[in-house]
């Protein structure tokens, strides 16, 4: 079968600067897929270029057969594919239930099941539905960001470092939630400096180093290998 | 008491607009009533046509300033733009319409499309901008179109209209009208604007912006000012929501400068400068970011307040910025506050049991 996101050596700049050097990996159906690596590493670069908010000078960017390479960013989320964007970018002026009906805005109307779903995976954003969302906590608002991601039905979901900030009884819950979401079959692209929890949610991951990748294997593998130990699990 | 159940029972942000509604047509009645029965002094009869056009420009900088959350100090231009081609198309006009309030319509009509093309125009550059850059690009063009109309001479004869820039029309013939006469700007205009053709702009406006403003697009634009990011993040098409509030506030400006200028017998560019765009700012935020009955309330009493202060002379424009500042400490003062919150809970209180 296909892959559902297959991304071929493609070179970003940043003017003058390569920050992406001919990076190529695969992202299969129901599959959870990590980019680790330390900060400046290429990440975020490699999920903008994806969701078509920088462009690729070279190679290719194909999301369910299709090239992505001239879809303009506010079509992208039409076409399956959700960003949630890194530090929790959520409407802070709107209710929790706004914030997650203006995630299906590209559907053009919710229904109901759709919030109730998104209910049934974050019980703690029912909780909260008429709250307005600046009153939320840090991980509320992660998961609000994730649940409004999930309210335009994507093909793959896109986490821009989803743990960042977070007190680590949260960061536990988040990775939980990414979990109960690959085992409802969503696919996962999964961007994260925190190599030891993503790795052991993940199926595949892939090592980003200054732009280029290092490394990859399946999960355990990379949590396994000494090299990976030293450089990102502290020993 | 149906009527009131149902009413409580409306959406806020319908409720809301509503009762914006209801203020101003009742003002509307007040005032029309006062004036008939002689109760207005000559000059605040001759501030009703001005106080309807700044509270359109009010109302319309609330949508870029207020909803959109982007600072614009070049509102005056587009007022300056509605202005120039809405008397130009009204003083054409004048022999094919004899009825003046149909030429009026017509004038604002024209003031607010060819307003809506420049602010089209002006949006593509500016609304890439952000925040104080995008502030500043909009004072930069404000200033451009007033030195474009401050050098523009238009005419008009049998041949139809003629248009130059920097120098004074040579080829219009013996019979035509100058219409604009570079710095010396408009002279002999036509004053056929009234407090009703005022009225009917205002409330033309409130339904255009309300309707904008609760529909699915007005969402999207929100949620822009709440967070660009995230609205990208949704696949909102964050330019095209930027650029129909920014077209539509520029239109009700237009719409607002041709109705200005023709309650006047001349005009010239430089009344729309960048204090008139500071001074639509101010009224803005004084009445709120967003709120669109606060801007109306206050464009109304200040434009009033300037001729109220006239005993004081010398020292009318220091009376007027102590005003300004008293006004907005009374309304940041946290016992104020709590205090008109209590009377309003008071108030719909009384109502609840009323419904009951």
């Amino acid at each position: 079968m296909d892959p559902v996101l297959k991304v071929d050596d493609i070179n970003v700049y940043y003017g003058s600067i390569h920050a992406i050097k001919g990076v190529s990996f695969e992202v299969g159906q129901g599959e959870v897929v990590t980019l680790i690596g330390a900060n400046g590493a290429g990440k975020s670069t490699t999920l903008n270029t994806i969701a078509g908010l920088l462009r690729s000078k070279t190679g290719s960017v194909t999301f369910m057969g299709e090239d992505m390479g001239k879809v303009p960013p506010h079509k992208v989320v039409s076409k399956g594919l959700a960003l949630v964007p890194e530090g929790r970018r959520i409407f802070l002026q709107m209710t929790t239930q706004e914030n997650l009906e203006m995630g299906a805005f590209t559907r053009k109307g919710v229904d109901a099941a759709d919030l109730e779903q998104v209910f049934a995976q974050f019980p703690r954003l029912k909780e909260r539905r008429k709250q307005v969302a600046g009153t939320l906590s840090g991980g509320e608002q992660q998961m609000l960001a994730m649940g409004r991601a999930l309210m335009s039905h994507p093909k793959l979901l896109m986490l821009d470092e989803p743990s960042m900030g977070l007190a680590p009884i949260l960061v536990e819950q988040i990775f939980e939630i990414i979990q109960g979401l690959h085992k409802a079959g969503t696919t996962i692209l999964l961007v994260e400096q925190n190599a030891q929890a993503a790795l052991s949610v993940a199926d595949r991951g892939y090592v980003l180093e200054t732009g280029k990748i290092v490394t990859s294997g399946s999960g355990q593998e990379l949590l396994d290998s000494p090299a990976i130990k030293k450089a990102y699990l502290g020993g | 008491m149906n009527m009131k159940k149902s009413f409580k029972n409306m959406r806020k942000s319908t409720r809301r607009s509503f009762i914006t509604y209801g203020f101003v047509i009742i003002a509307f009645i007040i005032l029309q009533i006062m004036n008939g029965m002689g109760m207005l002094s000559f000059s605040l009869q001759g501030m009703l046509v001005p106080i309807c056009a700044y509270v359109v420009m009010a109302v319309s900088l609330n949508l870029t300033v207020g909803i959109l959350g982007e600072l614009s100090l070049g509102h005056a231009g587009f007022m300056s733009v509605g202005a120039f081609t809405g008397v130009t198309a009204a003083m054409a006009l004048q022999t094919a319409i004899p009825f003046a309030p149909l030429r009026l319509a017509v004038g604002m009509a024209v003031g607010a499309v060819f307003a809506a093309v420049v602010g089209f125009l002006i949006g593509i550059p500016v609304l890439r901008l952000k925040g104080d850059y995008l502030a500043i690009v909009t004072l930069a063009f404000g200033e451009i179109i007033k030195t474009i109309f401050t050098n523009l001479y238009v005419g008009v004869d049998q041949n139809g209209l003629h248009i130059r820039l920097l120098k004074n029309l040579s080829d219009l013939a013996e019979d035509g009208t100058m219409i604009v006469r570079g710095p010396m700007g408009m002279g002999g205009v036509a004053k056929i604007s009234t407090f009703t053709a005022g009225f009917v702009l205002v409330m033309i406006s409130l339904v255009v912006v309300f309707n904008l403003v609760n529909s699915r697009a007005g969402r999207a634009i929100m949620s822009i000012r709440d967070n660009r990011i995230a609205a990208e993040s949704i696949g909102l098409h964050v330019t095209k929501y930027k650029m129909m509030a920014f077209v539509v506030s520029a239109s009700l400006a237009g719409a607002a400068g041709a109705l200005f200028a023709m309650n006047y017998s001349t005009i010239v560019a430089s009344k729309f400068d960048f204090n008139t765009s500071i001074l639509v700012l101010v009224f803005v935020v004084l009445g709120g970011l967003g709120n669109m009955l606060g801007s109306i309330i206050a464009a109304a009493l200040l434009t009033i307040l300037p001729e109220a202060l006239r005993s004081f002379a010398d020292y009318r424009m220091l009376v007027y910025a102590i005003v300004l500042i008293l006004v907005m400490l009374a309304t940041n003062n946290p016992t104020l506050r709590a205090w008109i919150d209590q009377l309003q809970k008071a108030v719909t209180g009384k109502r609840k049991k009323e419904a009951a």
